[in-house]
């Protein structure tokens, strides 16, 4: 096996767990860029999207529509939880509202356990057919399906933000609260929206990944945390970021695993967290310094 | 009236999420299930930890189900000399702390011995706590390291084969099919890390050369990183020592990057949620591991065979799902400490001996004969090789 084929495995593996890491942390940044907190329980959507989605096609329920289902049904589950919890705290500072969605993390882990039991379940690849050859590297069907998705869910959502005048109100709750209700913009009506979004993100993340990563009532926990060091290796406010952000974490965690030590994996995502967090607290593709005062 | 009202509703929806997050968390701790007292007499209280929920629940939920099922088994038929048992169980979740409080809290209760944990890590966790409370801890976890050094581990027996007979069993294996060039991969946790080293000694033993040694995450999903450097080693043989979900990720990427060499994986993967998971990659597997999987295939001769078809049948009977060895463990860690409790009577001290003492009891991991230099007792002739044929399991040739 030759150099250049063996970085190439690492990069495509690495481009796979990426885009998984990019489409929670579009959740994160999307929450961010609205309402201006951290919503930790991002990771919890992805799990909610994958174990509705095993469940379905365990009821026989055809793939598509158990797809479609399943985004609705955690769609509902949060703008449920965006209307009782978030709401009603709304008077509280960001930072409460922080933990008030790490407690909703918690509280739906604990949910699902109930409801799911410990078992890993496992879903069926979209596609059938063996992994692909690429110059030496191997690639399995179902990472394709992986960055395709996120490649159509940046352009929809960076399409939504910078084009409509839809994502502009989005925005301009970010920028200015009161100047946007002013000017006749609902902020509460805008963060259901931007939770509500949020919830389809992640859960057609974790309906997309769940076929490799197997699906826990846990496994929401080290995904909401990736995503998270994505977002802000990402700057925390830019969509395109979060993507690059997320791939770019893949394919270092990949790189590390391969180069350096297997067993360095997750902490080699964590050091960059904290380096990041250090150096550039703007995020290595955003700008420097944050909008918000 | 309606600022107060407002602040009512946030009130009242944090103290929605406060108790959302205790029933969550009060699920894991739900397990603590006390038997009913049906005698006069004053019941024994026995105490087991675990790995009921979290990374290593595939090994912990047969071995609650079996523990369970022995001791109303027991209880139902008079209990221990008219002594019913009060079986105190607890959930560590797969975490070492947790294990550790589990601990404190069943000696602090005046148990007198503890079964459990389920694996390496939370039981080393718990070793001091067993020591310093001097209360016997059968655990049904595989590391050496659990006892041994054996002068340091007075209290502490375990019932699963030590990785180190595993080692030795996979090494003569793949001496016996030429196989002297091979990688090794493992779990970055206790379990991987004690596999590890017990292997490369074993391996050198064997005159066999480890080429490429690789670490993988319990959460890890895609090892394909790890492999790749395996694959450019080019070795005889594969050699994974894991459990499910990641021994299962392993395998499934092991095929789906087109290597061929034959996979040989270690008794971490004994049950069937490992083929559940791993699909048809796992045809071809093979690992060595105690006879309970092909129980039906031995030869009469077997002492084992009888102890082994009824507990299968009772596990399966009573719809616990599929046979596996981590319940067998369990079984035996159970059977042990009852035979011990009967002999000795409500006296730690006296239980600990009796445990040591244990000559030919046939269980279901193997015929143990426990001794003061060996808190194990099981030998290489406990474990046999299986291979994965059409996700099921047969006698490797």
């Amino acid at each position: 096996m030759t150099l250049a084929s063996e970085l190439l495995q690492y990069i495509l593996s690495g481009l796979t767990m990426g885009g998984i890491y990019a489409l929670v942390a579009l959740g994160f940044v999307i929450i961010h860029n609205v309402t201006g907190i951290i919503n930790f329980a991002q990771g919890e959507f992805v799990m909610l999207g994958a174990m509705f989605m095993v469940t379905l096609v365990g009821l026989k329920v055809p793939t598509p529509l158990a797809l479609i289902i399943s985004i609705i049904l955690v769609m509902i589950v949060v703008g449920l939880i965006e209307f009782g919890a978030i709401r009603s705290a709304r008077k509280a500072s960001p930072v409460t509202l922080v933990i008030i969605t790490i407690g909703l993390s918690t509280a739906i882990r604990g949910i699902a356990l109930l409801v799911w039991g410990t078992n890993p379940y496992r879903l069926e690849p979209f596609t059938k057919g063996g992994p692909i050859n690429i110059g030496g590297a191997t690639i399995i069907p179902q990472s394709l399906w992986i960055i395709g998705t996120t490649v159509v869910v940046l352009v929809l959502t960076y399409f939504l933000f910078e084009y409509t005048y839809f994502g502009k109100a989005l925005r301009a709750c970010m920028v200015n609260k009161f100047a946007a209700r002013l000017m006749g913009i609902s902020p509460q009506k805008m963060s259901l929206f931007a939770f509500v979004f949020s919830a389809a993100l992640g859960a057609l993340a974790g309906i997309v990944i769940a076929p490799i990563t197997y699906v826990t009532y846990d496994m929401g926990l080290m995904l909401g945390l990736k995503g998270f060091v994505a977002a802000v290796l990402g700057g925390l406010s830019s969509t395109p970021g979060a993507v690059i952000g997320g791939l770019a974490l893949g394919v270092i965690e990949s790189l590390g695993a391969g180069l350096v030590s297997s067993g360095y994996k997750d902490g080699i995502a964590f050091i960059i967290l904290l380096l990041v967090l250090f150096l550039k607290p703007g995020g290595v593709f955003g700008t420097s310094g944050s909008k918000r005062v | 009236m309606v600022l107060r009202f407002r602040r009512m509703s946030a009130i009242l929806a944090i103290a929605l999420i406060l108790g959302l997050l205790l029933t969550g968390c009060g699920g894991g701790n739900a397990n603590t299930e006390k038997s009913a007292t049906t005698e006069t007499k004053e019941p024994y209280k026995i105490g087991a930890i675990f790995d009921i929920s979290g990374t290593s629940s595939s090994l912990g939920i047969p071995e609650r189900d079996t523990v369970q099922m022995i001791v109303d088994e027991v209880n139902k038929s008079g209990g221990i000399n008219g002594h019913p048992i009060d079986l105190i169980m607890l959930d560590n979740k797969s975490n070492e702390t947790e294990s550790a409080l589990a601990a404190k809290s069943l000696i602090q209760q005046g148990v007198l011995a503890i079964v459990g944990p389920s694996a390496s890590g939370t039981t080393m966790a718990i070793i001091e706590a067993a020591q310093k409370g001097e209360t016997p801890l059968v655990s049904a976890a595989a590391s050496i390291r659990i006892v041994d050094p054996v002068k340091d581990r007075k209290w502490v027996f375990k019932t699963a084969q030590s990785d180190s007979l595993v080692a030795a069993k996979i090494a003569t294996y793949l001496k016996s099919k030429g196989l002297t060039k091979i990688a090794f991969a493992s779990m970055n946790n206790a379990f991987g890390d004690s596999g590890r080293a017990q292997f490369e000694k074993a391996a050198a033993q064997e005159g066999i050369t480890i080429l490429v040694k690789e670490k993988f995450e319990a959460t890890d999903t895609i090892m394909t990183s790890q492999l790749t450097n395996i694959k450019k080693a080019a070795p005889q043989a594969v050699v994974a020592w894991a459990i499910p979900p990641s021994a299962s990720s392993f395998t499934a990427n092991f095929r789906q990057l087109g290597l061929t060499m034959p996979l040989i994986h270690s008794h971490g993967i004994g049950n069937k949620k490992f083929i559940e998971l791993a699909g048809d990659a796992a045809n071809g597997v093979v690992f060595p591991v105690g006879k309970l999987l092909v129980a039906e295939g031995l030869p009469d001769t077997d002492p084992q065979k009888a102890v082994l078809v009824d507990y299968a049948t009772k596990f399966e009977a009573n719809k616990f799902g599929t046979r596996n060895t981590f319940g067998g463990h369990a079984y035996d860690a159970i059977q042990i400490v009852i035979d011990a409790v009967k002999k000795a009577g409500p006296d730690k001290a006296k239980i600990r001996d009796e445990i040591e003492k244990t000559q030919n009891f046939t269980g279901i991991s193997g015929v143990f004969n426990m001794s003061p230099t060996d808190h194990n007792g099981l030998s290489l002739d406990s474990m046999v090789m299986v291979e994965i044929v059409n996700g099921k399991w047969v006698l490797a040739k």
